[in-house]
């Protein structure tokens, strides 16, 4: 599994380029997430991958050859944090409720809605813990799940911006004409 | 001042070089046509919008320019997949401008509408729709950068018609292109450059393997200087050819599947490899496992995608190819590889006499010698645009190109059908050059509807049609691995000369060699367009050939006596 970041111009049409790369690579994505940045002409994705470190390299070279990506790096590598959100309504009743809620404070998990026959638990971490979370739930009985998909970042100084703009140069437009040369 | 979109797209397009655009019109592009009526741009009506794509391609690959075409929406875009794919897999930059239904009914199935963005998406470097007329100017202005720029490509720019009917401001100089910035990396990575360095004046046996992308990037010189400086030896992809002088004697041919034995040969027993702008394509390399096993690899690529790619390599340089030739020729130490290119003439072994130039004429009349005599009477100087098929590889064999752009074809798609049109786009880009055609029967009949463009336009092509009445390609792999079983390959065809005829245009069958040179000679002498129709042996094969998917130096050598195949002898 590797993992990449990509800076894209938010844009109509830009998440079914980079999908739609992935599949012309035969990549198969195990979660692509998006989501605006702190400048709103600018979106961030984390894509997760099923491929190796070539493929990852293939990926984020060729992503980067899009338009509007504006940077894409594989971090897979590198000091990371990464961050699942998943939303898990399990069954409750009142003799299993206390049992549950013990469990859930293990995981640092929250209960954010409560019904005579369910609860919805809120959970964040990485993949493993949720996927350890939902272990134990499973015999409760798991109603329904949402997850977000995965959102990473690297960790402290090491870090990603987007290249800054500037203008296309001279040289670029007196080239780029029709006419024999 | 206020202009339509459709105004602002013909006045965009003229400041912008363009003197021609090949299209076809259409409900929905035709605002677009009616101002054109009223620009200073000459329009090339074509017979169908492949056609179309094509002629901007082949008018790219001649000028270095960009190509234009233009088709109306739904069937119109439809029909331009095939030559956008193509200038993609070449590398060629073409502006596509299609018509589309207006902005306030897209994605309602209206009459002619398709989703072109959406359909070329894999196959442009980029597309883009515009719906309002006050972004047409800016949007023409960066497809055309995107186009040229990096590693040039196709860019479609789908344009509706309420945004061509519309009115805005029209400001050039406040349309200049915003284009998102990249990030270029390793451009100047030097441990990667010192690495390239040392391998190159460590190397006892060098081969450079040159690209297409010497001659994209300008760098005909560059890289003539380069070669000098080390006195390498040098083999060329299909796309490359005249890159480097044929007649030089550092020039030793193209490599690959159809490319002279000892060039192979030569690839497998080099010591170091140093591909310049070319990709390591399955038809160059062969069976990757075994290929060039004995060399170290430098890879000058402007495409990062492409490193490490097919081939691995142990220097990679990314950027412009003349750039970094530039840069790395000062620190080349003049080395003489006299033995190393000794060894090489040594694996010429017999390849002379095996070669069917040396064939005495016996009544057979072959395509290699046709396209050998028009070589030498057009002296190499033409610029030669070839189909796809066995006649291609003929041509890159037997017809020596001295000169950068003189051979238009279609490498990485391999697209039958495209000599005629982008022969056509070729000699609007260069009308004081002679442009040939050299096309086989089966390609011809694909697009052989633009000989009325060729009428219309009043153009002076020469048109040679290797004739064997086979998809020759495809019936020479039924031999080889098919056991002859000739299915769906024999191929009958019109009679050609009344074809040209019916057209307008002059024809003339040739079916002995003797005729040859007189009729090449009669179709120059005349400035109007002329069909040849070369009926050459039907059961002919290009040799050698390396099977697909077999090793370099597996090939598949000429016979020494190559009359015993043909089907009139048998």
């Amino acid at each position: 599994m590797q993992t990449l970041v990509a800076y894209v111009e938010n844009k109509p049409g830009v998440l079914n380029r980079v999908a739609s790369l992935a599949r012309r690579l035969a990549i198969n994505i195990d979660s692509l997430t998006v989501g605006p940045t702190e400048n709103e002409e600018i979106a961030r994705m984390t894509i997760v991958a099923h491929t190796d470190g070539c493929g990852a390299l293939r990926l984020e070279a060729s992503l980067e050859k899009l338009v509007d990506v504006l940077l894409a790096e594989n971090i897979s590598d590198r000091a990371l944090l990464e961050r699942d959100l998943a939303l898990i309504k399990v069954a409750a009743d009142q003799q299993n409720r206390p049992h549950l809620m013990e469990l859930i404070k293990v995981f640092r998990a929250r209960v954010v809605d409560v019904s005579p026959e369910s609860l919805i638990i809120e959970v964040s971490g990485t993949v493993d813990k949720i996927d350890g979370l939902l272990e134990v739930l499973r015999p409760f009985g798991v109603l329904e799940m949402a997850r977000s998909g995965r959102i990473s970042m690297t960790r402290g100084s090491d870090l990603l911006r987007p290249p800054e703009p500037e203008a296309v140069s001279a040289a670029a437009l007196a080239s780029a004409v029709s006419g024999a040369k | 001042m206020k202009l339509t979109g459709a105004e602002i797209l013909c006045e965009s397009l003229a400041r912008l070089g363009v003197r021609e655009i090949f299209g076809y019109p259409g409900g929905a592009i035709l605002p677009v046509y009616d101002a054109l009526g009223k620009s200073r741009l000459h329009h090339v009506l074509v017979r169908h919008e492949q056609g179309a794509t094509h002629m901007a391609d082949g008018y790219a690959r001649a000028s270095g320019g960009i190509g234009v075409a233009m088709a109306t929406s739904g069937p119109g875009a439809t029909n331009m997949v095939t030559g956008i794919a193509t200038a993609m897999l070449d590398s060629s930059p073409i502006v596509c401008i299609t018509g589309q239904v207006s902005s306030k009914i897209l994605g309602s199935d209206a009459f002619q509408e398709v989703d072109i963005t959406g359909i070329t998406m894999p196959i442009t470097k980029h597309n883009v729709v515009v719906t309002r007329a006050g972004d047409v100017a800016r949007t023409i202005r960066e497809a055309f950068v995107i186009a040229q720029s990096g590693r040039p490509g196709p860019v479609l720019v789908d344009i509706t018609k309420d945004a061509q009917q519309a009115a805005a401001e029209f400001d050039w100089d406040a349309s200049v292109p915003k284009l998102p910035p990249k990030r270029i990396r390793n451009h100047h990575n030097q441990a990667e450059f010192d690495r390239a360095v040392e391998l190159l004046n460590t190397a006892k046996r060098p081969l450079v393997l040159a690209g297409h992308g010497i001659l994209v990037s300008g760098g005909v010189h560059a890289f003539e200087r380069f070669i000098r400086a080390g006195s390498y030896p040098v083999a060329m992809t299909l796309l490359g050819i005249g890159c480097f002088p044929a007649r030089d004697p550092l020039n030793l041919g193209m490599m690959g599947m159809h490319g002279e034995a000892w060039v192979n040969n030569a690839i497998q027993e080099a010591d170091l490899l140093i591909a310049v702008g070319m990709r390591f394509d399955d038809r160059v390399t062969g069976d990757l496992r075994t290929y060039a096993r004995n060399a170290r690899k430098i890879h000058v690529e402007i495409d990062r995608a492409e490193i490490n790619k097919n081939v691995k390599v142990d220097a990679a340089l990314i950027g412009d190819a003349r750039e970094i030739l530039e840069k790395i020729t000062p620190y080349i130490d003049a080395r003489n590889h006299d033995a190393w290119i000794r060894r090489i003439d040594e694996l010429k072994g017999d390849s002379a006499v095996r070669d069917i130039q040396s064939l005495p004429d016996t009544g057979h009349l072959y395509a290699a010698h046709v396209i050998n005599d028009l070589w030498k009477e057009t002296r190499g100087e033409a610029i030669v645009v070839t189909d796809v098929g066995q006649h291609q590889m003929w041509e890159a064999q037997y017809y020596h190109h001295d000169r950068p752009r003189t051979l238009i074809t279609s490498g990485g798609l391999g697209t039958m059908g495209f000599a005629l049109p982008a022969a056509i786009g070729a000699k609007f880009a260069k009308p004081g050059s002679e442009v040939w055609v050299v096309a086989g029967d089966g390609g011809f009949q694909m697009t052989m509807s633009e000989l009325a463009t060729i009428v219309q336009e009043k153009i002076n092509l020469k048109i040679a049609i290797i004739n064997n009445g086979y998809l020759g390609m495809v019936r020479q792999w039924q031999e080889f691995f098919y056991d002859k079983r000739y299915v769906a390959t024999p191929l009958v065809a019109p009679d050609f000369v009344a074809l040209a005829n019916a057209f307008g245009i002059r024809g003339e069958r040739i079916t002995a060699r003797s005729e040859v040179i007189p009729a090449i000679r009669a179709a120059r002498e005349v400035q109007e367009s002329v069909l040849l129709d070369f009926r050459v042996e039907q059961e002919d094969s290009v040799y050698p050939m390396v099977p697909a998917g077999a090793s370099l130096h597996e090939m598949i050598r000429r016979p020494h006596s190559p009359l015993v195949e043909t089907a009139s002898d048998a």
